[in-house]
Formats: C-alpha cells, sequence, structure tokens
C-alpha cells in the first residue's frame, strides 16, 4: 500500500538574524492512512519543525512532502493543526470559533444551517456542548484545547496534526484529554501526527514513536512500534508488560543513547 | 405632591429629583399615585458606607483644600477675583450660554461647540487617513521603511509650527485651525495602528492559513478585530492632544472657539471668565478621556 504521507530527504535550514540555523536533515518517514504517530525528542530536535513541513506553514530547505499523492506547497485544512497554545481567537465565542473552520471548508457547498449542525456537533463531540457561546476567555486551559480539537475535527481533515496539544495542562486534565482523543480517533479513524515530550503519552496514543536525535541538524533516530492492541485502557496498561518495554526503550533512547545536553549560548 | 410635580412644569426643575428618586427605589414606601413595585424586586445589597466614604472623601478633600487656599489667597482683594466671585460668574454664564450678539460676543456654549466641531473635523479627517496609513505601514515592510523616517522626523514638531503653512494653504482661519489639528492627532493614530498591525499574534495568522481563510475573511475576522484596541489607544491619544492643542490654535486664528474666548476675555481683563474658561476646558477633556475609555473597554479582549 502506497503511504498516505511521505517524509522524503527534507532538509530544513533557518536563516536567523545570528546566522544559518540547520534544523533538520535526511528525514524520511512514511504514515499509512489512519496512523497515530507521535513526534518525540528533547526540546530543540525540530519535531515542531517536522510538523509544521508536514502542515505547510514551512516549507523544506531541500526535499520532498507528499500527502495523499500531491506535494505539500501551503497549508490546508485537509491538514488540521491542533496549535499547542489553542489559538482560539479571543474575539469570536466557541461555536464561531468552530464554525469560522467549517465555513471555510464546507461554506461554498453546504447551507449555513448545516454548516452550524457541523461546528455543533464537532463540539459536541469534544464535550462543550454547554459552553458554545462562551469566549474563551471565560472557559479553562482544558476546554481552550477541547474547542481547538473540535475546530480542527470540523474540518474532517485527512490528518490531524497537533503540535504538543496537553502541554501546557495540568496532569490529571492532560490524563482525560488523552482517553477522550483516543476514543475520538477510534470513532472517526484518524490519521493523526502528534508532537510531544512525554513518554507516557506518546507510549498510550501511539501506533508508532518517532523518535528524533538532538539538533543541530537533527533526524530520525529510530521509530517504535507500539505493539498494544485498541482499544488501549490507561489502568490496564500501567502493568502491561509491553507497555513498560516500549516505555523503557522510548526512556533508553531520549536519556541514555541521546541524552540532551545543554548548549551553553 | 407628586402628581402637583407633573401638573406645573415651571417646578419641575426643582421637584424632579425627589420624584424620580421616588420611582427607582423600590424599597421606599411608594406614594398614592405609584404602583408598589418593590414585592417583584429582590432586597437590595446594604450600602458599603465605609467604601463609599473612602472614595468619595478624598477628592472631595482635594478640591476643598484648592478652593480653600485660593480663598485665602485673594482674601485681600486684588485683580484675582475670589472663589465666590468666580461662581457667581459662573452661574450668571452658565444661565444663557447659547446667546448671539454678533461674531465675537456669543454665549460659552457656541464657543465650546465651535472648539469640538473643529477638532472633530480635523480628527475624523486624521482618523480617515491615519488609520488605514498605519494599517499598510504595519502590513508591509516596505512601506514601514519609507515611512517611518518621515514619522520620526514630523511628529515632534509642535502642531501650532503648522499652523501657518495651514493659513498659506487654505487662506483662512478656521481651515488652518482644523488642520493644525489634523496634524496633531494624525501621528498617534498611524503609530499605534501600525504596532497593532504588526503585533497581531503569528498563531492568528497561522490559524487564518491553516483555514485557507479568503482575504476579506483575514481583514474582517482576525486584523481588525485584533488590531481595535490599538486603534483606540491611538485615538484617544489623538481626542486629547487635539483637545490640547485647539485651544491654543483658537488663541492665535480668532473666531468664535473656547480658545478665542479664553484670549477675549484676557483682554478684557475678566479673570473669572479665564478660570471658568480653564475649568470647563478641563471638564470637556476629561469628559472625552472617559468616553473613548469606556468605548476602548467595550473592545479590548482578554486573549491569553
Amino acid at each position: 500500500m502506497k503511504p498516505f504521507i511521505q517524509v522524503q530527504d527534507a532538509e530544513m535550514v533557518f536563516t536567523t538574524r545570528k546566522g544559518r540555523f540547520h534544523a533538520l536533515q535526511n528525514v524520511n518517514l512514511n504514515v499509512q492512512r489512519g496512523e497515530f504517530i507521535t513526534l518525540i525528542g528533547h526540546s530543540g530536535c525540530g519535531k515542531s519543525t517536522l510538523l509544521n513541513l508536514i502542515a505547510g506553514l514551512l516549507q523544506p530547505t531541500s526535499g520532498a512532502l507528499i500527502c495523499d499523492g500531491r506535494e505539500i506547497a501551503a497549508p490546508g485544512p485537509e491538514r488540521a493543526v491542533v496549535f499547542q497554545n489553542h489559538s482560539l481567537l479571543p474575539w469570536l465565542s466557541c461555536l464561531d470559533n468552530v464554525l469560522l473552520a467549517v465555513e471555510s471548508v464546507f461554506g461554498g457547498k453546504e447551507a449555513s444551517a448545516k454548516l452550524k449542525v457541523r461546528a455543533r456537533a464537532a463540539l459536541e463531540l469534544v464535550g462543550m456542548s454547554h459552553a458554545l457561546h462562551k469566549r474563551p476567555h471565560e472557559i479553562s486551559g482544558g476546554m481552550k484545547q477541547r474547542v481547538g480539537i473540535a475546530r480542527a475535527l470540523a474540518m474532517e481533515p485527512k490528518v490531524l496534526l497537533m503540535d504538543e496539544p496537553f502541554g501546557a495542562l495540568d496532569a490529571l486534565t492532560r490524563a482525560k484529554l488523552q482517553d477522550e482523543l483516543l476514543k475520538i480517533v477510534a470513532r472517526t479513524q484518524s490519521t493523526v501526527i502528534m508532537v510531544t515530550h512525554d513518554v507516557d503519552e506518546a507510549v498510550l496514543l501511539s501506533d508508532r514513536i518517532v523518535m528524533m536525535t538532538n539538533g543541530p541538524a537533527a533526524t530520525i533516530g529510530e521509530i517504535l512500534e507500539v505493539g498494544i492492541p485498541r482499544p488501549r485502557v490507561r489502568v490496564e496498561l500501567a502493568e502491561d508488560a509491553r507497555y513498560v518495554a516500549a516505555r523503557k526503550e522510548v526512556i533508553d533512547f531520549l536519556y541514555t543513547r541521546h541524552a540532551h545536553v545543554e548548549q551553553a549560548a | 405632591m407628586v402628581s402637583a410635580v407633573f401638573h406645573s412644569p415651571g417646578e419641575a426643575a426643582a421637584a424632579a429629583p425627589a420624584s424620580t428618586a421616588t420611582v427607582s427605589r423600590p424599597a421606599m414606601p411608594a406614594t398614592e399615585t405609584l404602583p408598589p413595585p418593590a414585592a417583584a424586586k429582590p432586597a437590595r445589597d446594604p450600602i458599603d458606607w465605609k467604601g463609599l466614604a473612602l472614595r468619595v472623601l478624598p477628592p472631595v478633600i482635594s478640591i476643598a483644600l484648592l478652593i480653600g487656599l485660593w480663598g485665602l489667597a485673594t482674601q485681600k482683594g486684588g485683580s484675582f477675583p475670589t472663589p465666590a466671585a468666580t461662581f457667581d460668574a459662573a452661574v450668571k454664564l452658565f444661565a444663557d450660554p447659547f446667546y448671539r450678539n454678533g461674531p465675537n460676543d456669543q454665549g460659552i456654549g457656541w464657543n465650546i461647540l465651535n472648539s469640538l466641531g473643529r477638532v472633530g473635523m480635523g480628527f475624523g479627517l486624521a482618523a480617515l487617513v491615519g488609520i488605514p496609513l498605519g494599517f499598510i505601514i504595519g502590513r508591509f515592510e516596505f512601506a514601514n521603511r519609507m515611512v517611518s523616517p518621515l514619522i520620526a522626523l514630523l511628529k515632534p514638531v509642535s502642531p501650532l509650527a503648522w499652523l501657518p503653512i495651514g493659513l498659506l494653504a487654505f487662506k483662512s482661519a478656521n481651515p488652518a485651525a482644523i488642520w493644525t489639528i489634523f496634524i496633531c492627532s494624525i501621528w498617534p493614530m498611524v503609530v499605534n495602528t501600525a504596532v497593532g498591525v504588526q503585533r497581531v499574534p503569528q498563531d492568528y495568522l497561522n490559524v487564518a492559513r491553516v483555514l485557507k481563510l479568503s482575504e476579506w475573511k483575514v481583514i474582517t475576522r482576525i486584523l481588525l478585530p485584533a488590531v481595535l484596541p490599538y486603534v483606540l489607544t491611538g485615538v484617544r491619544l489623538s481626542v486629547g492632544t487635539a483637545w490640547l492643542v485647539i485651544v491654543a490654535a483658537e488663541m492665535l486664528t480668532g473666531g468664535v472657539g473656547i480658545g478665542f474666548w479664553v484670549w477675549d476675555e484676557w483682554n478684557n481683563l475678566n479673570v473669572a471668565h479665564i478660570l471658568i474658561a480653564i475649568f470647563v476646558i478641563g471638564t470637556v477633556g476629561l469628559l472625552l478621556e472617559w468616553f473613548l475609555m469606556t468605548l476602548a473597554k467595550h473592545f479590548t479582549f482578554d486573549g491569553d
């Protein structure tokens, strides 16, 4: 089967005021339809850069990125992004934030009543029906991130790109949202690529974990298959041998083989 | 008693506060002419007398001190009027604010309205030019580099220095005054709008790119709301400056206006009227500021 997303020899060099910064090199990755992939690595390893390349928010210096047989040239709603800091527009209500996304994807084809139904359904999916008309500053951080996910899901994207979506949340809220994301992904059969720095999150959610070496000029170090069958239940996994082994594998990679060395600026 | 008030409009002004108080306070025993609305409304919270006193007392004390010192200083007489004399003059002045005795002798109301009209005109034109210009400067780096040195050079110039240019160009006092207001109020709006556009969070623009929003939707749904608080700050600064400058400009150009009025009263050596004018200018400035602050608060979003 032809991979759904292909990253071929991607290289990324940023030109900053301090000079050139070589962020990524020789990145090769194939993602199948319906797969859940996490990108993990120390901070500064270019995992967000890789996600932004797939999103089309950045253009690679060299190499090619292909999604569903087409080269990725610009951002688009078929590759929906859930941003780290939710990025909801503060002057729009939750419903209007989602509606803005729905309108841009389905606006030309469907009546406005149908669009509203879609937006409401997406918010229902993430359990936010009670806050349709609240503004983002009136709801908690976890709720904002739910609305951010709803906005992405409402576009019915081919792939869901998540940039440390739960990074700013407390541990309990994060666990709850992870569990719900598992259910949503199981129901919608979405393809997901998620950036994280949380080992447990990666093992719990992913089919494959892409471990990245340290920058500069970071690349993919190893890819770990997580063979744990779905549906996965957090409580049962804690003592599951496959879970423990996968977790150990990632920790070994991150802290033994590729320990992060803080560089003096 | 209440019904009597309604039947004699001559006394209405004096008794009106009493009658409105009866209507608006459901807790008071209703008079026979009014239905008792008290039952429908829940009891009010007890008034926080101490907090109220702590907020009201300090300004009352400071104003009382000012008037007291003024009274002490003018006790012995001289060219400076006493507080009482100034108050009497103010009562006389405001008894008929809208009279007209020829072009150089008009009521204080006309003077204030004329000044406000000039400020509104000059400021409105400045907003029409300045806000779009600020958007262009904020959005396009080339325009920014082109206009920035000019702004840096012209912004610190006292607006009154532009008055002769206005007189030369328009050959008339009134457009020259409006021109001066235009020049002084345009800079804060240009600069603040440009800064606002430059500070639109990249995240919002990334959202727009991912959603593939049309240029029109980017402007109406993202740029305008994000920049609005900055624009309003610029507007507030502009109006404040414009109100400062109009008094000085009118002193030079003459005509009907609060600034010319002050100068006229100085020529008449009517110091009491000058003091009243200072108070009036301050009050109008305060009201303008307060109005725009309220407007700005309404359009500010607490994003995080």
